[in-house]
């Protein structure tokens, strides 16, 4: 395993702890699933790529036809059993994904121009806003992220391949490979 | 490098983040047809100079399929649009032939 603690480089990056995450798929019309997921986590449905996060909860929206939904991670498997029973009636999927996935939180001065190094996405501030989400590869993997404000971002990817976006990210956060793109 | 609009997802996607699905708007044919429909349904594509229209899926991104009308040549995109289609929309039909007058792929052609 990478050992993440002691990294200084253009941006500070920590493996986040206790997050829990749930794969709903379903029908984003029904009112049952917008009520049971926006009860469940206290923030707004969101809408086309779009991620409301507040704390360890959360809504992010992955596809057309499925939300990612955020919590403790001690929370996750009762919230799954819980939310199931909510949505028997209609025509959804609900699976407790926190063992699957692993989310890094990186934060600094650079970290627009960290994602651009390793992601095919356009992160000038014009184009790329805080709260939007956007499901990506870094590298070779695929992964998503969003940035809560302009110094911070979430990445979340598969977390058999928690030791690559490790790397990925502390070779793309180097001391010494500042491009500065974004501060002209 | 090719950039499609997921008509899904809405991003502008590079080529890197899809993955292609090959020809589009194919007819299947299943049990009791034709050997000769089963064997253009398998193996006869097109190969056009031209005017193409291609499956895409949103691999690294929303993971949904969807069509692409692009010039071969050029790579310019006339437009994309979900893989739910049985024919490309009146829009992208029309955009064709603004810029291809006398276009055709398979069976479908535009106006001289």
């Amino acid at each position: 395993m990478s050992d993440l603690s002691g990294f200084e480089g253009l941006v500070a990056i920590r493996e986040v702890e206790n997050q829990g995450m749930l794969t709903v798929r379903g029908d984003f019309g029904s009112e049952v699933l917008r009520a049971a997921v926006t009860g469940l986590t206290g923030v707004d449905f969101p809408g086309r790529r779009v991620a409301h996060v507040q704390g360890a909860r959360g809504l992010l929206w992955m596809s057309p036809d499925e939300l990612a939904v955020l919590l403790p991670r001690g929370e996750a498997a009762q919230a799954a059993t819980r939310l199931a029973g909510q949505l028997a009636g209609v025509h959804a999927l609900v699976v407790d994904v926190s063992d699957a996935r692993v989310h890094f939180e990186i934060e600094g001065r650079v970290v627009r121009e960290t994602i651009a190094k390793l992601a095919p996405v356009d992160m000038h501030p014009d184009s790329f806003t805080p709260g939007e989400l956007r499901r990506t590869r870094f590298g070779q993997v695929a992964a998503g992220f969003w940035m809560a404000d302009e110094r911070t971002a979430r990445i979340f990817c598969f977390r058999s391949v928690r030791d690559y976006m490790a790397g990925l990210l502390t070779v793309a956060a180097d001391d010494h490979s500042e491009v500065a793109y974004f501060r002209k | 490098m090719l950039i499609f609009n997921c008509p899904h997802c809405g991003v502008a996607a590079e080529e890197t983040e899809l993955s292609g699905g090959g020809e589009a708007h194919l007819k299947r044919f299943g049990p009791g047809c034709s050997d000769a429909d089963f064997e253009g349904y398998l193996f006869t594509r097109e190969n056009p100079k031209g005017v193409h229209f291609e499956r895409w899926r949103h691999a690294f991104g929303c993971g949904k399929w969807f069509i692409a009308a692009r010039d071969t040549v050029t790579l310019e995109v006339f437009g994309t649009y979900p893989a739910q289609t049985s024919e490309p929309p009146r829009e992208i039909f029309d955009r064709i032939s603004e810029k291809r007058p006398g276009w055709s792929w398979c069976n479908l052609s535009g106006e001289a």
